[in-house]
């Protein structure tokens, strides 16, 4: 019910893609639309304007070339054709006015004003007159009689209402068409982002209808785009996959491991039970010990072996100096030593040894090894740091013969098979050893030391410039 | 000669001395004023104003009956100062309609029924032809027989050439005193190439000027004139009807329309009614009022009754000309271009400047 409701309310929480994609390309087209709006009432008012202005040009060139000088007087007489012309912008009012070479008026309306100074090269204008905005142009012609000489300028305007009119008609055709275009546009990209986005919804089909059981890797074909999503899905499943088969083959084994003592012990038991000699008894009591010693290390090594499996993928890792994790693994194995057993000895240089990583493990591991030492190697015991070229170790080293060569190979492979455990370890520690030098970027390394003896130990990425 | 001075006396009186009002009280008690000024006769607006009033029987109407340039110095001072006289300006001056409209004078009505008017006969919506009047020629059938004539202007061109028979017996517009005589002769003088012949025809035949169409028909109808030039059709129609000595010809080769121009000027006391009334004209009763009765023709439907009232049969093919209500007709007024064209007008008529 709870996975149903949750399943439900996400997609009001978190937008779906397709929506993004949708807002992002409505966000653009509509800037595009405004662009284009802007530009097509620009280029209306542009073209209106123009086309209105050649027949206020037309009107006055028409005027100005009626102007006469008979009697030395100068006259217009206004050819009806002007006004015809200026007619034809159809709902604007009209106005006129002609300017002698003193500056008087001739004729028309002799409030409008001709263009202020510093329009004066720009023959076409905007003012306010007769309460509207109106445009006009004005024309000069030159006269040179005997009498008179001089410039007449013919004023020529009408008001917008036309023009406007126009401009808004282009502009209104334009918007139309480009609303028509963008609503289209919309729509199509619509379709395309769900075209383009299919595959997720496949991928999505397939994880919801995949068995809770089932972690083997997806085999779907998508984009590349997303390839890397179900790669990472894919190797999340795996990590998964491993983590559940260790945390398998652990359980197994650990009972394996300790069924062997378990049953010994409870062998010894009853043969005490019915012995009454007391130097049997004793000796009896002598294996029951020994056993419940070996079971109760078996049972920390597992319970080391799961802890350190869990930070190798829970803990933050930090730097680390191998001289110190030494100093701590001695200063432990010697607090817990049997009082018979000679303590480790430190081998360690003088330069920290740096490595990323966590202190716990690489602790445990070398706790392991030392005890693995005391378990199968001769005495004296060393722990041993380090610095090889781009590489940091760390080491334990003994007496003794080692590991037969022909198992260094595998070791570290926990429990060695199905072997059960002899004496007090169980091989547990090598693994441990072993995963923590591979979950550090690592490996176990093992040879032979000069003084006949062996050394194992874990190599590690050294860390430049660490700080201890 | 005497006339012309009277009447160019008349002008220079104050302006608002010979208003003739009259009065039509509302129908049912008193209600709102309706004031129109206006150039039309009011025996021929009369069953206009009438019937408008039995469609609106609460507005009073005061009609002012003035000339055509006295109505436009009133309206355009009106409109300069701001000061209220008409709700409604009608002049078949229609060069002054526009001028005055186009100085901004008038309100912008949005009217279905004078949306509906040909293109020509309105402007900005703002100014509005109301009626489809020809200029006409005039003649006494008893002193012209119908074979002799004119039919078009060429015909009457033809008659003038007689050296002595029409002299002194014609008549015709005194453009110097009558806004609409001035009108039609630009008109003429911009479409025709017979004109300026014409002009000096008449000049020959020592043409007898008139300020107002109705002095031209009692000529004719009297006989003092055997014939009128470029009279109002409408006015013409309607003597003829009453006096069938009165013979009306709409020339065949071509006939300026004239529509009466109305507008409500920007600053009218009762805009509502204005505009109802000028609707009212174009409406199926203010058209049948002005086709059958007042015999002014609507634009909308007025040129079939037109051609029915003048007993002319081949209506399809008749060159007609309405005036179009634009601004191209401000030409005419412009102070230089009237002087000179009265004096080219002067002189052609062998009148000299007084």
């Amino acid at each position: 019910m709870a996975e149903t409701v949750a399943h439900v309310s996400r997609p009001a929480r978190r937008p779906s893609l397709a929506l993004r994609l949708t807002i992002a390309v409505s966000l653009i087209l509509l800037l595009a639309v405004t662009a284009a709006l802007y530009s097509a009432w620009n280029y209306g008012l542009q073209a209106a304007n123009e086309a209105y202005d050649r027949l206020l040009t037309g009107a006055s060139l028409q005027i100005a070339e009626r102007v006469a000088v008979i009697d030395g007087e100068l006259v217009v007489d206004l050819p009806s054709s002007a006004f015809e012309l200026l007619s034809l912008a159809r709902n604007d009012r009209i106005f006129y006015r002609v300017i002698g070479t003193d500056g008087e008026t001739l004729t028309g309306y002799p409030d409008l004003p001709p263009p202020s100074g510093r329009e004066a090269d720009a023959m076409v204008y905007e003012i306010e007159y007769s309460g509207e905005t109106v445009r006009a142009v004005m024309t000069t012609r030159p006269v040179a009689e005997r009498t008179l000489s001089g410039q007449v300028s013919v004023v020529v305007a009408h008001t917008i209402h036309e023009r406007m009119a126009l401009a808004r008609d282009i502009a209104t055709k334009a918007a139309i068409l480009v609303g028509a275009a963008a609503l289209a546009i919309v729509l199509l990209a619509y379709v395309a982002v769900r075209y383009a986005l299919a595959p997720l919804t496949r991928v999505e089909r397939a994880l919801l209808s995949r068995d809770p059981n089932d972690l083997s890797p997806f085999d779907i074909e998508t984009p590349r785009e997303i390839e890397t999503v179900v790669d990472a899905i894919n190797r999340f499943t795996r990590r998964l996959d491993r983590r559940i088969g260790s945390v398998q083959s652990f359980v197994a084994d650990a009972a394996h491991q300790l069924r062997t003592p378990i049953t010994a012990i409870r062998a010894q038991a009853q043969l005490a039970a019915g012995e009454t000699s007391p130097d049997r008894l004793r000796r009896i009591n002598r294996r029951i010990l020994d056993r419940s010693v070996a079971v109760s290390r078996l049972a920390d090594q597992l319970l080391s072996h799961a802890m350190i499996t869990h930070r190798t993928d829970a803990e933050p890792r930090e730097s680390v100096d191998l001289r110190r994790v030494a100093m701590e693994a001695e200063q432990e194995t010697r607090s817990l030593a049997e009082e018979s057993r000679a303590a480790p000895v430190l081998d360690l240089p003088e330069e920290p040894v740096i490595v990323t990583g966590d202190r716990f493990s690489l602790r445990e591991a070398v706790k392991n090894l030392v005890n693995n030492a005391y378990e199968h190697g001769s005495p004296p015991i060393v722990i041993r740091v380090g610095a090889h070229p781009g590489e940091a170790s760390i080491a334990v080293a003994d007496r003794g013969k080692g590991i037969p060569p022909a198992e260094r190979g595998s070791a570290g492979t926990r429990f060695r098979g199905k072997r059960p455990a002899r004496g007090k370890g169980a091989g547990l520690g090598l693994a441990i050893a072993h995963e923590v030098a591979v979950s550090h970027g690592g490996r176990l390394h093992m040879r032979d030391t000069e003084d006949d003896g062996f050394e194992i130990g874990l190599r590690l990425p050294q860390t430049e410039e660490g700080t201890p | 000669m005497i006339r012309l001075i009277l009447v160019l006396a008349a002008l220079m009186a104050p302006v608002f001395a010979s208003a003739d009002d009259y009065d039509f009280p509302a129908v049912l008690g008193p209600g709102r004023t309706l004031v129109i000024g206006s150039t039309t006769d009011i025996e021929i607006i009369r069953p206009v104003i009438e019937a408008f009033q039995s469609a609106y029987p609460t507005v009073a109407v005061r009609y002012r009956e003035e000339t055509t340039r006295v109505l436009y110095a009133q309206a355009e001072e009106a409109c300069r100062q701001g000061a209220v006289r008409d709700d409604v300006v009608l002049s078949s001056a229609m060069d002054l309609q526009v001028k005055l409209v186009n100085d901004g004078c008038a309100v912008t009505l949005s009217r279905p029924g004078l949306n509906a008017l040909p293109d020509y006969a309105q402007w900005r919506s703002q100014l509005f032809g109301l009626t489809y009047e020809p200029s006409v020629i005039v003649y006494n059938r008893t002193l012209i027989s119908p074979r002799e004539a004119p039919r078009d202007h060429f015909d009457l061109l033809d008659l003038l050439r007689d050296p002595e028979r029409f002299r002194g017996r014609i008549g015709t517009y005194d453009i110097e005193s009558s806004g609409l005589g001035y009108l039609f002769a630009t008109l003429d003088d911009q479409r025709s190439s017979t004109w300026g012949r014409l002009i000096e025809g008449m000049g020959r035949n020592d043409v007898r000027l008139y300020c107002c169409t109705s002095e031209i028909l009692d000529g004719v109808a009297e006989g003092r004139l055997l014939l009128g030039y470029n009279v109002l059709g409408s006015y013409a129609f309607a003597r003829a009807r009453e006096n069938p000595d009165l013979a009306v010809v709409v020339p065949s080769d071509y006939a300026l329309v004239l529509s009466r121009a109305a507008f409500v000027p920007a600053d009218a006391a009762n805009k509502a009614d204005a505009a109802a009334f000028l609707e009212f004209t174009q409406t199926q009763a203010g058209r049948r009022i002005l086709n059958e009765q007042a015999l002014l023709f609507s634009p909308l439907d007025g040129r079939e009754h037109m051609f029915r009232e003048a007993g002319i049969e081949d209506a399809e093919s008749r060159s007609i000309r309405p005036v179009a209500l634009r601004p191209a007709l401000m030409a005419g007024l412009d102070t230089m271009k009237r002087r000179l064209f009265l004096k080219q007008w002067r002189d052609s008529l062998g009148i000299g400047a007084d």
